[in-house]
């Protein structure tokens, strides 16, 4: 199946990128550039998936948007703070889900959509950070790394793949912080929401960022507040807060609060 | 009992003699020096005189890879062609995928992957190429590298390739010092005195290209290189002074 040929052939790998472009003026005009730069052999990735009804349509998997994942870049780096509701229509399947995917050392990923796609090609894009890093005796970027996932998901777009991820690290270049999903949109920017409860996420952070020069313990406040509001007000989002401080040295887990506790803090604190 | 027929065969002690051959290709081709400075690296090759009614554009051994990179190469002209396209589309795609130039390193890599390839797969012939590739990384360091037909790469100070080769290395390796490369014109001399020890007829058969870092790549004119070699004739001229005085 397509799996296969991804894992076996050396995919996305630059030097396969080279051997497929050449002689493509015609191709340029065609949409399987994407898909023909993948696997040595030419096979075609027009797997159909094995949900389709007899008449053709094909029915939609359920996946659990329900979500709030946040980050954001500081001057300090980027806080990242996601929440750990799983829910199935009205039904709450989990409050401990993981939802921020440890790539490697310096780089995570949060997860938002579904919970086997954003885990399965984040996992896949940590082997291939780490045989960049092999490779070329240097830390990838954390452009090159998103643009590597944005690559791998496309090949699969319109296939039924949903993942909305947010590609959190620090490179030479500072902090970075990208915004990757299933449909192909890649797009850097200082600050993300994604999920069922993004807006009300977005409503703390954009007033709490207005002071410039955010100290870490200020940043790691803000986005916990966010995660709370946004837990708050929408149903699907809820359990803990996970924080996690990407820094120049990497990235450390600062807290896991429970919601309800903060609830009880925070009512206390406008008393 | 021939072990050089197919690619893929070793002989019983251990050659690729389709590779040794490759090798041999090179030595026959023009020469090429590469040297690579503090802020500048530059490369010279032979230049073959050209037929009257030859248009001498159209022979160009330095060839740009990309902003930061370029090469000479040394051997079969039209093989050279290939590889050249092959890591010009390289550099390209790895601007698309990683959002950065390519290092120097990088690339040799690939040109060398790309010469290996074709010593292990059947009814293909190695690359008749050595190249010399040189540049500057991304974050500023210059570079020399340089590969053969067998898909080997080396990092160099200051390396020859092609005809007489062997006589340029001796000279680059009694000249060359670490102090002068700090200057660009001394790196540019040297370059330039190398090829000159085995170039006939002086700075006319000379092509040049020089790299300052953060600025692509410049091959200089005919009047430039005059100068350089009017003013290394001058210096030959007050050392030699010096030691009749002596």
């Amino acid at each position: 199946m397509a799996l296969a040929n991804v894992l076996q052939s050396e995919s996305v790998d630059f030097s396969n990128y080279g051997r497929k472009c050449r002689g493509f003026t015609s191709s340029l005009y065609e949409t399987e550039l994407g898909l023909e730069s993948v696997g040595g052999d030419n096979l075609s990735f027009a797997v159909r998936t094995a949900c389709s009804d007899g008449d053709g349509s094909e029915r939609k998997i359920q996946f659990l948007h329900g979500t709030t994942t946040l980050a954001f870049k500081f001057q300090h780096g980027v806080i990242v703070a996601v929440d750990s509701r799983a829910t199935a229509g009205a039904y709450i399947a989990s409050q401990t889900v993981k939802k921020v995917i440890e790539i490697n050392p310096y780089l995570l990923g949060t997860m938002a959509g579904g919970a086997a796609d954003c885990s399965f090609w984040e996992r896949l894009l940590a082997r291939q950070c780490r045989v960049y890093e092999l490779r070329n005796k240097e830390r990838i970027s954390v452009a090159a790394a998103s643009k590597l996932l944005a690559n791998m998901v496309y090949q699969y777009k319109g296939m039924g793949l949903s993942m909305g991820t947010m590609v959190c690290g620090w490179d030479k270049t500072g902090p970075g912080l990208y915004y990757v999903d299933s449909e192909g949109n890649r797009v850097c920017g200082d600050l993300f929401a994604v999920g069922s409860g993004s807006m009300y996420a977005y409503g703390i952070v954009d007033s709490g960022l207005k002071q410039k020069d955010l100290t870490v313990e200020e940043a790691c406040d803000l986005g916990c507040r966010a995660i709370y509001q946004a837990t708050y007000r929408d149903a699907y989002s809820g359990g803990q807060v996970n924080l996690y401080h990407v820094h120049s040295e990497g990235w450390n887990r600062v807290s896991q609060s429970d919601v309800l506790l903060l609830h009880q803090q925070y009512q206390a604190e406008k008393a | 009992m021939s072990y050089d027929r197919a690619i893929t065969v070793f002989s019983p002690d251990g050659h690729l003699f389709q590779v040794e051959y490759a090798q041999e290709a090179v030595k026959k081709g023009s020469t090429a020096v590469g040297v690579r400075g503090k802020n500048v690296v530059v490369l010279g090759v032979e230049k073959k005189t050209v037929a009257k009614l030859q248009d001498d554009r159209t022979v160009r051994k330095i060839c740009a890879l990309d902003d930061n990179v370029f090469m000479a190469f040394a051997g079969l002209t039209a093989d050279a062609r290939i590889v050249v396209n092959r890591a010009r589309v390289e550099c390209q795609s790895h601007r698309l995928t990683v959002e950065d130039p390519v290092t120097v390193e990088y690339i040799t890599r690939f040109i060398s992957s790309i010469k290996q390839r074709y010593t292990q797969s059947s009814g293909r012939r190695p690359f008749g190429i050595s190249s010399l590739i040189v540049g500057f990384d991304f974050d500023g360091t210059p570079h020399l590298y340089q590969t053969d037909p067998s898909g080997t790469y080396h990092a160099w100070k200051a390396n020859a390739i092609g005809r007489s080769a062997k006589t340029v290395r001796e000279f680059l390796e009694k000249n060359y010092k670490e102090e002068h490369m700090e200057s660009d014109t001394d790196t540019i001399k040297l370059a330039i005195r190398a090829l000159l020890e085995v170039v006939q007829s002086g700075g006319k058969n000379i092509e040049l290209a020089i790299m300052k870092r953060d600025e692509s790549m410049k091959i200089l004119v005919q009047e430039e290189i005059e100068e350089y070699v009017t003013a290394i004739e001058k210096e030959k001229e007050e050392a030699e002074k010096q030691k009749k005085k002596t």
